[in-house]
Formats: C-alpha cells, sequence, structure tokens
C-alpha cells in the first residue's frame, strides 16, 4: 500500500516537474509577458512601475521578484529573467562569465538612492563621518563611547553578502575592507529596521526609501564626508544635488539591445511619468 | 496472465522500494560533481580557514569552521531543551495522562509540528528575541540561544509522537509483573517502561536532532547570521543551513564561492549521515539485549 502510494506520489512529482517545464517555454516565446528581478531595494519601485505600465497595456503581464542585485544578475546571465533590478553595478567577474555565455549585458541608470545610516530614536548620537562609520563596520570602533556617544557596545547591522547594498556600502564607506565577523547580517532591510527599532545600540544601513518609511521607528544619521564638511541629513533634494555622500545608481540590465516588450518598460520607465513614480516610491530621479 | 500480472506488480514494488536509495545516490553524485574543482584550486586546506568572508575586495576566504561551529552550538542547546520536555511530555501523555488529558493534549502537539517554520521565525524575532534580549541583559536578543529556543519548539512535536509509540509499544506483561511485585507507578515508569522503550525513546532524539540541525528559515531570521567561532549561547552564530540559503541565490554558478557552498552542504549531509547510522547502531546494541 505505501508503496503505490510512493509510486503515484513520484508519478505526481515528475509530471508536476514536466509540467514546470514546458510552462517556462511557453514563457519565452510569448513576448508580452516578462520577468523582472533582482535588488531588494529596487522590488518596490520596480512593483509600482510594473502596475503603472499594466494599467496603461492590460494585455502584458509583468512579474517582479527580488532576492539580491547579485541573484537577479545571475537570473539574467541563466536567461531566467528579462530585466534585471541591480543597486549596484555589474562586477567585472560577471560580464566576464556573460561573455562566457554569449550574453551583453546593457546597463540603464533609472534612478538614483540614497543609503541611510539609521540608529534607534534613543541613542544620541546625530552626526558621524563617512570615516567613522566605516570604522564601525570593519570593527575599529565597536564602543559608542568612542564616538561621542554613552559606553554602550555597537551592535553592528548588515545586510547579507547576496545584497547589492552590502557591496556598494563596503566600496563607498568602508574603502573596500571587509566586514567586521561581530557584524549581523539580517536577511531583509526589513529585519534591519525591526532589529534598530528594538536595539538601542543598534547601527543599520537602509535604503532612503525604506528609511522614510520608517520615520517613527528608527533615526536617519547625518553624515560628514570628511570632519570639517557640514553634515547633511539624506534626503532627495541632497542626494540629487549630490551633496549627501552615500548615494547610488539605481539600474535595469537587460541582455542585448533592448526591443519589443522590454523596451517599451524601458521606454516608460525613463519617461516623465515613470520618473514621477520614482519620487512617489521614495528614490531620486535621474534627472 | 496471472504470472504476468505478479511479475508486473513485483517490478513495479521494487522500483518504488529502490527509489529513495537512487535519490540518496544522485544527490551524492550531484554534490561531489559540483564541489569537485574546489579540490585542485583553492584546496580543501581552505575550507578549514577561522573565517568565512565570500564577498571580499581583498581576499575572499572560505572557512567552513565558523558555520560547524554555528550549527553545533544551535543544535546543541536544541537539543538540551528537547530532552526533557519531549521524553517527560511523552511519558505523561502516555502512561499517566487520562484518555480525556491525552485527547486535549495531543491535537495541540500536532498544531505545532504543522506551524510552518517562517511563522515560527516571525514569533521568534518578534516576541523571542526581545525576551531573551532582556532575560541576559543583552545589546540584541538575535542569538544563538533564540534558534536553539525556536528549533526546540519545532522539533518536541516529533520527539514526543515517536518516543510515545515506542513507550506505549513496551509489552503490557512487563508493567503488570512490575506492579505484581509490589513497584510503584512511578518506579514502573522509570525502571521498567523507559529502560525498556530507551532504544526508540533515543531514536527520537536523534530524529529531533535531525530536524534541528537541517532547518533553514527559523534560524536565519533570528540567529544574527555573524560568522564568527564561539561556543557561547548568547552570541550571534551562522549556521550552514542559513548560510546555504543566504548566499546560494546569489552566487554566479561554478565561482570558487558557489563550489565553497556545496561544500558546505557535503559536510551538513555528512553529518545528518552519521546521526542516522548512530542512531541506527544504538537501536541494534538494545535490540540485541
Amino acid at each position: 500500500m505505501k508503496t503505490t502510494l510512493k509510486i503515484f506520489t513520484i508519478g505526481l512529482l515528475a509530471a508536476s516537474l514536466f509540467s514546470a517545464c514546458s510552462k517556462s517555454n511557453n514563457t519565452e516565446s510569448e513576448t508580452n509577458y516578462i520577468t523582472v528581478k533582482g535588488s531588494d531595494t529596487m522590488v518596490h519601485l520596480a512593483s509600482s512601475w510594473a502596475e503603472s505600465y499594466m494599467s496603461k497595456h492590460p494585455d502584458t503581464d509583468i512579474s517582479v521578484t527580488g532576492g539580491g542585485s547579485g541573484t537577479g544578475i545571475a537570473a539574467l546571465l541563466n536567461g531566467t529573467t528579462d530585466i534585471c533590478i541591480a543597486s549596484r553595478s555589474i562586477k567585472d567577474k560577471e560580464v566576464k562569465l556573460a561573455e562566457e555565455k554569449g550574453i551583453q549585458p546593457t546597463e540603464i541608470v533609472t534612478s538614483r538612492d540614497g543609503i541611510a545610516v539609521v540608529v534607534n530614536p534613543g541613542n544620541p548620537v546625530d552626526v558621524l563621518t563617512i570615516e567613522q562609520i566605516g570604522k564601525i563596520y570593519i570593527g575599529a570602533y565597536t564602543n559608542w563611547n568612542q564616538l561621542g556617544g554613552p559606553d554602550n557596545k555597537i551592535v553592528v547591522l548588515s545586510r547579507e553578502s547576496s545584497s547589492g547594498t552590502y557591496v556598494f556600502f563596503q566600496k563607498r564607506v568602508m574603502n573596500s575592507r571587509d566586514y567586521t565577523e561581530d557584524a549581523l547580517l539580517m536577511p531583509s532591510t526589513s529585519a534591519i529596521i525591526q532589529s534598530v527599532s528594538q536595539d538601542k545600540w543598534a547601527v543599520g544601513y537602509v535604503g532612503l526609501g525604506y528609511a522614510f518609511g520608517a520615520k517613527d521607528k528608527v533615526k536617519m544619521l547625518q553624515v560628514k564626508e570628511s570632519a570639517d564638511a557640514a553634515a547633511i541629513i539624506p534626503s532627495v533634494a541632497t542626494v540629487q544635488s549630490g551633496e549627501y555622500a552615500i548615494a547610488r545608481p539605481l539600474h535595469f540590465y537587460i541582455s542585448g539591445t533592448p526591443s519589443g516588450t522590454v523596451k517599451s518598460m524601458v521606454d516608460f520607465v525613463l519617461s516623465e511619468e515613470g520618473q514621477k513614480i520614482v519620487l512617489e516610491t521614495g528614490y531620486v530621479p535621474v534627472n | 496472465m496471472n504470472t504476468w500480472k505478479e511479475k508486473a506488480i513485483k517490478i513495479l514494488l521494487v522500483g518504488g522500494a529502490s527509489t529513495s536509495i537512487l535519490v540518496v545516490f544522485l544527490i551524492f553524485l550531484f554534490l561531489g560533481k559540483e564541489a569537485l574543482p574546489f579540490i585542485s584550486e583553492p584546496g580543501l586546506g581552505t575550507l578549514l580557514e577561522s573565517r568565512w568572508v565570500p564577498v571580499s575586495f581583498q581576499r575572499e576566504i572560505f572557512g567552513i569552521l565558523p558555520l560547524i561551529t554555528g550549527s553545533v552550538v544551535v543544535t546543541l542547546f536544541a537539543t538540551v531543551l528537547l530532552i526533557p520536555f519531549g521524553v517527560l511530555g511523552a511519558i505523561y501523555i502516555a502512561e499517566i495522562a487520562t484518555p480525556g488529558e491525552r485527547g486535549f493534549l495531543k491535537p495541540f502537539i500536532e498544531i505545532l509540528a504543522g506551524i510552518p517554520s517562517v511563522v515560527i521565525g516571525f514569533f521568534g524575532l518578534i516576541i523571542l528575541s526581545p525576551i531573551i534580549k532582556t532575560m541576559f541583559n543583552l545589546n540584541t536578543g538575535l542569538t544563538a540561544l533564540t534558534g536553539a529556543v525556536l528549533l526546540a519548539l519545532m522539533a518536541i512535536p516529533t520527539v514526543i509522537s515517536i518516543s510515545e509509540d515506542a513507550i506505549r509499544s513496551v509489552p503490557k506483561s512487563y508493567k503488570e509483573a512490575s506492579l505484581a511485585l509490589g513497584a510503584g507507578q512511578l518506579q514502573t515508569i522509570f525502571r521498567i517502561v523507559v529502560p525498556a522503550a530507551l532504544p526508540g525513546i533515543i531514536a527520537a532524539i536523534m530524529l529531533g536532532m535531525g530536524r534541528v540541525i537541517g532547518e533553514t528559515m527559523a534560524v536565519l531570521m533570528v540567529t544574527g547570521n555573524a560568522a564568527k567561532i564561539t561556543f557561547d549561547p548568547v552570541d550571534s552564530v551562522r549556521t550552514m543551513t542559513a548560510t546555504i540559503a543566504a548566499e546560494m541565490g546569489e552566487v554566479a554558478f561554478g565561482s570558487k564561492h558557489y563550489q565553497a557552498l556545496f561544500w558546505v552542504g557535503i559536510v551538513l549531509l555528512a553529518v545528518t549521515f552519521c546521526l542516522n547510522v548512530i542512531a541506527q547502531k544504538v537501536l541494534k546494541k538494545y535490540q540485541m539485549r
């Protein structure tokens, strides 16, 4: 009895596998179904674009999923996504891999994002320099009293290494040095917000859009480019003007030159309407 | 006609029975194939370094020791919590509880078994981690202990139901003989019934440990995932399962990082394999007595 059941289950499994295969074949041939995958930072923005685009083109289906910029680029190279959203530039290693697979990734800058360094509202520290923040993350500073705060250990929160923000932050703020091994790697941005709002001596970094959304739970630090520069609070205006130091472009990567639905989606994103959505979701338009 | 039918059914049955062997074999083969190039290029020695830094502008380090200690710490503390709750619970349900109590307890235990691990992880993140934080006066509640408590919660139903089966299958004559000789109820339970059911109870604990070591989502959410070698239960740890889950999606296929993750998978598989073998050995030894 059990064995027949097993055979039955295996049969079912095999059947579902086959159907899954044929399904993915269908999506490739259907031009008005496109997938967007990658950066968790951009998922919210990309969904907003997709919704607005789909309401104008009812015959088009767009599916948006996250997972991290690295995941998105890997998916682009494996041909499992049409558009990759990435909050970092493609790495040389990945370009080389793409060439091996005969893919030419095209980069499109869609918008800009600031990275806010957030602490608990109960933390008296308001301003830090880029160098100080970097030293927290490489583990040189471990106590808030080294930064003019009270005598409490710093809980360092970072994103997982699959996150584009992780790599961008490492490059821009930490001078490309390694994260301290005491850094807690959080699986998502919301986990960082959650943790910072609960743990009084934690510090984390999140995209500007998320930081605005959690204004009452976390405090954004003002950042100084150097010790004698002015302290700048992250905002749409300061990111666009280039005053706020921790900011980056948000990309689309597509394989080859855009055509069909993909091209029409890209045009929509860069249009005035698409850029208005950027502003509404808490990011910064390109121009 | 009849023999033809019988043969067909027999082949079908043999096929069904050997599928799992085939699947296990294929999994080993697949893991080995993907991990193999790592032996020649960076070399297996690199896996023994004390740091896990898969993304770096300086030098990528693939030492899996911190991941192993992470899994060990979480599993060890979860097992410590698991044994008293699981085994004592099973003894109570099997031997002492009235049918009414049993009818009340069993469904709840089964519900606990059915809660998805993400939901348990959520519970851990929002409710349990602040409790652990204040209890031990820590800066953050994302610790190995938080993970261990959650995993114990998830594995307790497994341990209870298998131990309960083992206790119930102890022949009634053993109990009757003990009671007839003048032993009390508790004496009978702890001197006769539990020792007789011990192989089953040990197997239950081993299976519970298997569930604990393989669980991913809940530990990913609550242990903080800092890859460092520590045996302090109120420190943050990064387990092998969480590492694979968090990083597998991001790696470029065929890269060193990708291969290193397969080695983590192989170690994990080897550990669960050993756990199973030990459980079987224990069962055999006690059955021969």
